[in-house]
């Protein structure tokens, strides 16, 4: 079997339901959507406008659905979808559409145009017009285990290394463990502190928790293709190595869209509730903090700011708690202008960062993102995804801002007192 | 000003003051300028001196005579009445006291005496149907008898709804084929003063016009004198107010009644009707029938018998909604169907899924 | 045909017809669109107070932080003569009339000079947003036949009732007969055009706020 326009069209045809007739029947091309979207509003090209990102998906919902869509085909006075629509369409769904989520929020009718584009990516995965990039991450999760094609030995070894730096015992495959937790390949490669510092926490918190051998990518490329049935095999490897171990809750790591794909997605995409609960680090550790599992001391004193990664936010739900632990270690917290639930993406979100010929666009994009950091003047800039965290040192190199970009997990870990790991080392060893 | 005529109306108690008051008001309220009202003054006093008294025929069809009733049953009768002073009436039917083969005679002598010089009224509708058979007079049909007087005639005024419009004879399902006179005549001046009947004022105002200047006044598009049909009876009401504030007599003895509210609900039909009654009034100006309490039938427009009802008001639909119900079952079954189209094309979709795997992302 | 059968015409056999189209398109295109369905999220839902479908209905019609600044025609335009339509509409005395004597109800009319001023405060919006889909780049780009189509058979009630009123153009029968079979030709169309998001808007912002609330998140 292989990729076709029937193929797609036939996807299109199982996942267009009420809400999308329903979407596309209240539009009334007010282009509000475009003034949310940065892609529109950094490079002034109304083709990146969100609701014209769908006009195939229209017309098959016009042409499949409607009683005078279907006369008019019928009677061929409708203009078919082609496969070189949908290839030209390519740009349109991946390069310029990170899935943020902002157009959903402004839309004066209701339209969830970001839910549309995510169903329209399964049309156009199907017949073969998804991006090289994402493909290839794609490709590299199902086959090998994870996007940046990382194996279990090299987990093992940063595990390893990480036991020997903070002196904490990093637990693989522990049945009964309270918490399962699970990395996206950034953090493996680039960002080996969040491992530590999860140690550290969870050490201080008292709390059981695991690695899992057959579990431990987070990252969904199926997703961000937009592909169900690709997703729901990634998916699958953590339910079950969730079920396995008989974990309370898997945390998905500092990444946006992998929390997406695991906690919204994941128990549509198998079809079953899930029977353990699913977080976010952050939310995580929002709730130590409240619960006083969470001491730490001193605080950073440079003017700090916080991203807040639409995936984690404006479309996870988890938004107060990070401004509650960027307080707890903050002495000169300030939000930037639009913080929040409506911040604005950082341009590579969805697997945009995937895209290789999508990269000029993103740079134009992260021009936003530059004024919003203009108005606060932030000596660092704090986030919680590990892919907001390379876009946004890849744009902040193009502009030449020197902003460091940390993690908020790894700047709390690093304040909780070194007593907590001294008696391991006492222990340990 | 001497003569006959002013000595005949000081006999009747009217003085010479009087009758320019009369013509002044006569000119005012045609819009004309102030000397009119003198010029027709001196007009009509010098028509009723010599030999030169215009010749008028009136010609009644398909009438109930309510217009003659109307143009005799003023309140100071002498003036209105007067104005046949001024005309030589030679034909009219309810007035004249010859009957039969006299009449016949005098109104043939009539028209050939003053051929091309007299002016035509008509008053009821002309009934075409069976060949004009509904209504003849000496065994002539109207139809026949206005062809045959209209070429002669300098000018026709058409009196009445049924003479200008077709009127009442002229109603769904129009049995008698009843027409207007425009619809038979093309090629002369006809005025059109309708109204059921037209207020009195009006026909004489028409008359000392042609008398004093010989020609018609300035007519709208449907051929109505505009200085009496200019306005609609809405923009003249003296209840607008009330229409402006929404104050509405629902039923005609409520409160709203009794305190003269706008009858806009009970059907009145002021906002699309003109005429001159709500200035100029009936009964010289004793009231008119949205004063007495009766929102207005727009008897000066063509069809106002069959315009939607004289107690539905202008805004309700003028017949009952008939189609809504089946309507909303059509199109709910219209949407059912397409449901089920709709299903069946998912579920055949659904059933058609081939699972993506990573060979599948590349096309073929 | 003269004035006042046209009238007669447009307030009786085309009235009927109308409303016959507008009720069967309207109940057709409500089922076509909502039939379809949506499957049940199986996810654990975060309850949030103030998330939820019900929510977004309303709160949708409040701008977003930060938007008004960027398109304050769409915004300010856009409810000017939303809100201005629904004033002529609903509260001028004769409108009230006819939705009482097709449906009983009735509620108190505003003064008519008020709903004049109100009508030409809204043409002239209507007429802001129009220029504004021609020069905003956006706009126009999305524009379609449609766009321009349904804003003509919108814009044309309320300019043939205010000519009517102010006795302008044409004789008042005429022209309150032309006003009536524009509000009719309104009636057809809609259902089959983006005018029938004055519909589905309902159910979108409640799809819209139910998905988003089921994450706890407050749109």
């Amino acid at each position: 079997m292989s990729a076709s326009l029937d193929k797609g069209v036939r996807v299109l045809k199982e996942v267009i339901d009420a809400p999308i007739a329903s979407y596309f029947n209240s539009c009334v091309h007010c282009g509000l959507c475009a003034e949310a979207c940065l892609f529109y509003t950094e490079t002034g090209d109304p083709k990146y406008t969100p609701i014209h990102k769908l006009e195939p998906l229209r017309r098959i919902y016009e042409q499949e659905y409607t009683l005078l869509g279907r006369v008019k085909k019928r009677l061929g006075l409708s203009k078919p979808v082609t496969d070189a629509e949908l290839a030209e369409w390519q740009e349109l769904v991946y390069n310029s559409c990170t899935l943020c989520g902002r157009c959903s929020v402004v839309c004066p009718v209701g339209n969830d145009i970001v839910y549309m584009v995510r169903k329209f990516r399964e049309g156009m995965s199907a017949s073969g017009n998804a991006p090289e990039g994402i493909k290839g991450a794609a490709q590299r999760t199902i086959t090998i285990g994870s996007p940046m094609g990382v194996k279990l030995p090299a987990v093992k070894a940063q595990m390893k290394h990480v036991e020997d730096d903070t002196g904490i015992p990093i637990p693989l495959d522990a049945e009964g463990a309270e918490y399962m937790v699970m990395l996206s390949s950034m953090e493996i490669i680039n960002f080996p502190e969040y491992l530590g510092a999860i140690a550290k926490i969870m050490k201080q918190a008292g709390k059981t928790w695991t690695l899992c051998s057959t579990a431990f990518e987070a990252t969904n490329a199926g997703m961000q293709i937009g592909n169900s049935d690709l997703a729901r095999v990634i998916v699958s490897r953590i339910v079950d190595g969730a079920e396995r171990l008989k974990v309370k809750t898997v945390i998905s790591p500092e990444c946006g869209h992998a929390y997406t794909a695991l906690r919204w997605e994941g128990a549509n995409l198998v079809g079953r509730p899930f029977t353990f609960e699913v977080k976010h680090i952050i939310e995580v550790l929002g709730e130590f903090q409240a619960q006083g599992l969470l001491k730490t001391e001193g605080k950073e004193t440079d003017r700090l700011t916080f991203h807040d990664p639409c995936q984690l936010a404006r479309r996870g739900g988890v938004i107060h708690q990070q401004r509650s632990l960027m307080n707890q270690v903050a002495a000169n917290f300030v939000e930037m202008p639009d913080a929040g639930f409506m911040n604005w993406c950082c341009g590579g979100g969805g697997g945009a960062s995937a895209i290789e010929e999508g990269e000029e666009l993103r740079l134009e994009a992260f021009k936003k993102k530059k004024s919003q950091l203009d108005a606060v003047k932030p000596d660092r800039l704090v986030t919680a995804c590990a892919n907001c965290r390379i876009v946004l040192e890849e744009g902040l190199e193009h502009y030449q801002m020197d902003i460091p970009v940390v993690g908020l997990t790894e700047m709390l870990a690093e304040h909780i007192p070194d007593t907590a790991t001294k008696s391991a080392e006492q222990q340990g060893a | 000003m001497q003569g006959p005529l002013i000595d005949s109306l000081v006999r009747q108690g009217i003085t010479r003051r009087t009758f320019l008051k009369y013509c002044a008001t006569l000119a005012s309220m045609m819009a004309l300028p102030p000397t009119a009202g003198r010029a027709m003054a001196e007009a009509m006093a010098a028509a009723a001196t010599g030999g030169q008294r215009p010749s008028v025929i009136w010609l009644p069809f398909q009438e109930c005579t309510g217009c003659t009733e109307s143009i005799t049953r003023s309140h100071s009768p002498t003036l209105e009445g007067m104005i046949f002073d001024m005309v030589s009436l030679d034909y009219q039917e309810t007035l004249m006291a010859a009957a039969g083969h006299q009449a016949e005679e005098a109104l043939h002598n009539a028209m050939k005496a003053n051929a091309g010089k007299y002016l035509l009224i008509i008053d009821g509708s002309v009934a075409t149907g069976q060949g004009g058979a509904y209504s003849c007079i000496a065994g002539r049909s109207n139809l026949d008898l206005l062809k045959e007087a209209a070429p002669g005639a300098a000018a026709i005024i058409a009196l009445g709804s049924c003479a200008a419009y077709g009127g009442l004879p002229n109603a769904k399902p129009n049995p008698t084929g009843a027409v207007a006179v425009t619809d038979i005549i093309k090629d002369k001046p006809v005025v059109n003063i309708p109204g059921c009947p037209p207020i009195p004022v009006v026909i004489t105002g028409v008359l000392a016009h042609f008398l004093t200047f010989g020609s018609l006044p300035e007519l709208d598009k449907l051929g109505r004198p505009k200085a009496f049909y200019g306005d609609t009876i809405h923009d003249r009401c003296y209840r607008r107010p009330f229409y402006d504030q929404g104050k509405f007599a629902k039923t005609f003895d409520d409160e709203g009644a009794r305190k003269g509210w706008c009858l806009f609900e009970l059907g009145c039909k002021g906002p699309v009707t003109y005429n001159a009654c709500a200035t100029v009034k009936w009964n010289d100006s004793t009231s008119w029938p949205v004063e007495s309490g009766h929102g207005c039938l727009g008897c000066s427009e063509p069809h106002f018998w069959d315009a939607g009802g004289f107690y539905k008001a202008l805004s309700m639909p003028a017949d009952p909604l008939k189609m809504a119900g089946v309507a909303t079952v059509a199109g709910a079954a219209a949407g059912v169907a397409v449901s089920f189209a709709n299903r069946a094309k998912k579920a055949t979709a659904k059933a058609g899924h081939e699972t993506t795997t990573l060979a599948d992302l590349e096309k073929e | 045909m003269t004035e006042m059968q046209f009238l007669t015409w447009v307030r009786g056999p085309g009235l009927d017809i109308a409303v016959a189209l507008f009720l069967l398109g309207v109940l057709w295109r409500l089922i076509e669109i909502y039939s379809l369905g949506r499957k049940a999220d199986l996810s654990a839902p975060r309850h949030t107070p103030g998330a939820s479908g019900w929510h977004t209905v309303f709160r949708r019609s409040v701008p977003p932080p930060g938007m008004v600044k960027r398109s304050p025609v769409s915004y300010i335009g856009g409810y000017t003569f939303h809100i201005g339509l629904a004033i002529v509409v609903f509260f001028f005395a004769p409108h009230i009339k006819l939705v009482e004597s097709v449906t009983g109800l009735s509620w108190p009319g505003l003064p008519s000079q008020f709903v004049d001023f109100v009508a030409v405060v809204t043409m002239a919006a209507m007429v802001v947003v129009l220029v504004d889909r021609i020069n905003k780049p956006v706009k126009r780009y999305l524009s379609t036949f449609e766009d321009w189509f349904t804003w003509t058979v919108t814009f044309l009630p309320v300019l043939t009732g205010w000519l009517a009123v102010q006795h302008l153009l044409l004789p008042y029968t005429t022209m309150l007969a032309l006003h009536i079979l524009s509000v009719e030709i309104l009636l057809v169309v809609l259902p089959f055009t983006k005018l029938f998001h004055a519909f589905t808007v309902f159910g979108s912002r409640w799809y819209n706020g139910r998905v988003n609330g089921h994450k706890g998140v407050a749109v």
